[in-house]
């Protein structure tokens, strides 16, 4: 029997591990694994495999904001409609929606503070249900998604102990 | 001048690891597969913890036998893992690792002349505590045939009316081996008919791959002949924190305070409030990382079979114990040619006892990706000598 948390939590980490390895290392046959990624993915719960990249280490400039968003809900369709009126601009890349002091949460990617500033100004604030935009740019990364960015791991064990 | 040392200490042979370690430290770019430690670091929460007690001024003294919140939390957790019911106040003493427990508990069990039994392959330190106690160490050799448990028939063959105390060191280091309740049930009638006492190590008792770990303790009769050891070290990744515990009937453990208040005085302060959290909170921390050594065990069991590399499954700790036989070299042949040809370096069986001859000791407390590279240059040593 294959372990579904077990296997969720190890491609989370690591979405390039073949199905022979995750066989070995969950102790399953891999057309069980093969069998439970298919339904993983039909079910919606493994949404995508992505790669994550320190954007900051290449030579490509990008400019990633938080922005909380202030909206009047819609009768009957709550924060659906203004949500996705927000997540189809492909510069957008997560909004959520949050308990407390504001409604959406916004990260947006954009190549120039004038860039990023422009859609703030242009496309979001404009919308007729945004009642405000606070918008923060993001200086640096020090960890995302469980993953430190700004220091590797180093064994400083002593070699051999008992 | 007179000889300034003392004879049973000069005749003691120092460990056979630290001869191995001396050599690996001269080769550069060694990769290593013999560390008996966790790779993972303190879980934050349980080091945090550890600093608020530096910033809030807990740098004194604590009681001699701990602090009494922490001894509580050791009872809760025995009585949660394996429902033994222990009193904080006279049933538990917190020490500085394990190893500290293994000393104290022979030297306040043994007289001059008593033996004691020791299962080897086993860590190197019972036999060695076990004479500078005074005892007669007896080695009971464990067969690879019963994936090195131990039976009721091999501790008969080794028991005499001197016997006092038998060690027992499941999950084991260095073979990973583990004793479930019908092995434990069947070796206690022998020692209660036998009127022996036990030494039970279980210092790797959350590091199991199938069934959780059963103690001597729970088994009848058991508990009041058993001091358990255990400590923070291997399930929540504190080797450094030195810190450990032991358990057993008060009569035993007041004499075990007595030597540690005057040896030690007490186990490092910081260490035990970090230690508290663990206990408290520290659960989903260590079955993340059981889950993360029962993936490598597995990887490594994998690879094993596939370079031919004869090995039981060991369902504990985190070590395997291959045997090497096959290539007409011995342990200490094989594990220094590995190092001197490939840069690997594992620890020779023997090690651990005579009759770890034949077999390597390959931990797995590292990355899959470390594992790998290790794994590589294994596979080219073997193919080149098969």
């Amino acid at each position: 029997m294959i372990n579904r948390d077990e296997l969720l939590r190890t491609i989370e980490k690591n979405s390039r591990i073949g199905i022979d390895e995750l066989a070995v290392i969950l102790g399953a046959e891999e057309v069980e694994v093969a069998n439970e990624l298919k339904s993983l993915e039909e079910e919606g719960v493994i949404c995508g495999y992505h790669t994550m990249i320190d954007w900051s280490k290449t030579s490509i400039d990008k400019v990633m904001a938080l922005i909380e968003v202030k909206v009047t809900p819609q009768r009957g369709i709550g924060f659906d409609s203004i949500a996705e009126r927000i997540y189809k601009y492909p510069e957008v890349t997560s909004v959520y929606l949050l308990s407390g002091g504001f409604d959406l949460m916004v990260i947006l990617e954009g190549k120039t503070l004038k860039e990023v500033a422009g859609f703030v100004t242009n496309k979001l604030s404009p919308l007729d249900t945004v009642l405000s935009c606070s918008t923060h740019f993001i200086l640096q990364k020090y960890k995302d998604h469980g993953t430190i960015l700004t220091k590797k791991y180093e064994d400083t064990r002593e070699k051999i102990t008992p | 001048m007179r000889n300034p040392l003392a004879d049973t200490i000069v005749d003691i042979k120092p460990s056979g690891i630290r001869k191995f370690f001396d050599v690996v430290k001269t080769i550069d770019g060694a990769i290593s597969l013999g560390v008996g430690e966790p790779d993972f670091d303190t879980p934050w929460h349980i080091r945090d913890e550890g600093i608020y007690s530096l910033e809030k001024g807990r740098t004194f003294y604590t009681s001699n036998s701990g602090l009494m919140e922490l001894k509580e939390e050791v009872c809760n957790y025995l009585k949660r893992k394996h429902n033994l019911d222990y009193d904080p106040a006279s049933q538990v003493l917190v020490t500085v690792g394990g190893s500290e427990a293994i000393d104290l508990a022979f030297r306040a069990m043994i007289n001059p002349g008593d033996e004691v039994l020791i299962p080897q392959p086993s860590y190197v330190s019972y036999e060695p505590c076990a004479i500078l106690a005074g005892a007669k160490p007896v080695i009971i050799e464990l067969k690879e045939e019963n994936e090195f448990r131990l039976t009721a028939e091999e501790i008969l063959e080794h028991v005499t009316d001197r016997t006092k105390i038998l060690v027992l060191p499941f999950p084991n280091n260095p073979t990973g081996a583990i004793m479930e309740r019908k092995d434990l049930e069947s070796i206690a009638e022998v020692i209660k008919e036998k009127d022996i006492f036990v030494l039970s190590d279980e210092i790797y008792s959350e590091l199991t791959y199938t069934d959780k770990h059963v103690s001597i303790t729970e088994i009848p009769g058991m508990y009041e002949r058993t001091i358990l050891i255990n400590g923070f070290s291997k399930a929540y990744a504190m080797t450094g924190w030195r810190l450990g515990y032991a358990c057993g009937p008060k009569e035993i453990l007041e004499q075990m305070t007595k030597i540690h208040q005057y040896a030690i005085m007490c186990a490092p302060t910081t260490s035990q409030y970090a230690a508290v959290e663990a206990l408290k909170n520290g659960d989903e921390d260590v079955a993340m990382m059981r889950e993360q050594y029962n993936q490598r065990r597995r990887y490594l069991l994998n690879e094993f079979r596939e370079m031919r590399l004869p090995c039981f499954e060991p369902f504990g700790a985190f070590y395997i114990f291959p045997s090497i036989k096959r290539f007409g070299m011995s342990s200490d042949e094989f594990a220094t040619k590995l190092l001197q040809e490939e840069k690997l370096a594992v620890v020779p069986g023997t090690a651990f006892g005579d009759c770890g001859e034949g077999f390597i000791r390959i931990s797995y407390a590292y990355s899959l990706e470390d594992l790998k590279k290790a794994v590589e240059r294994l596979k080219r040593f073997i193919s080149r000598y098969e």
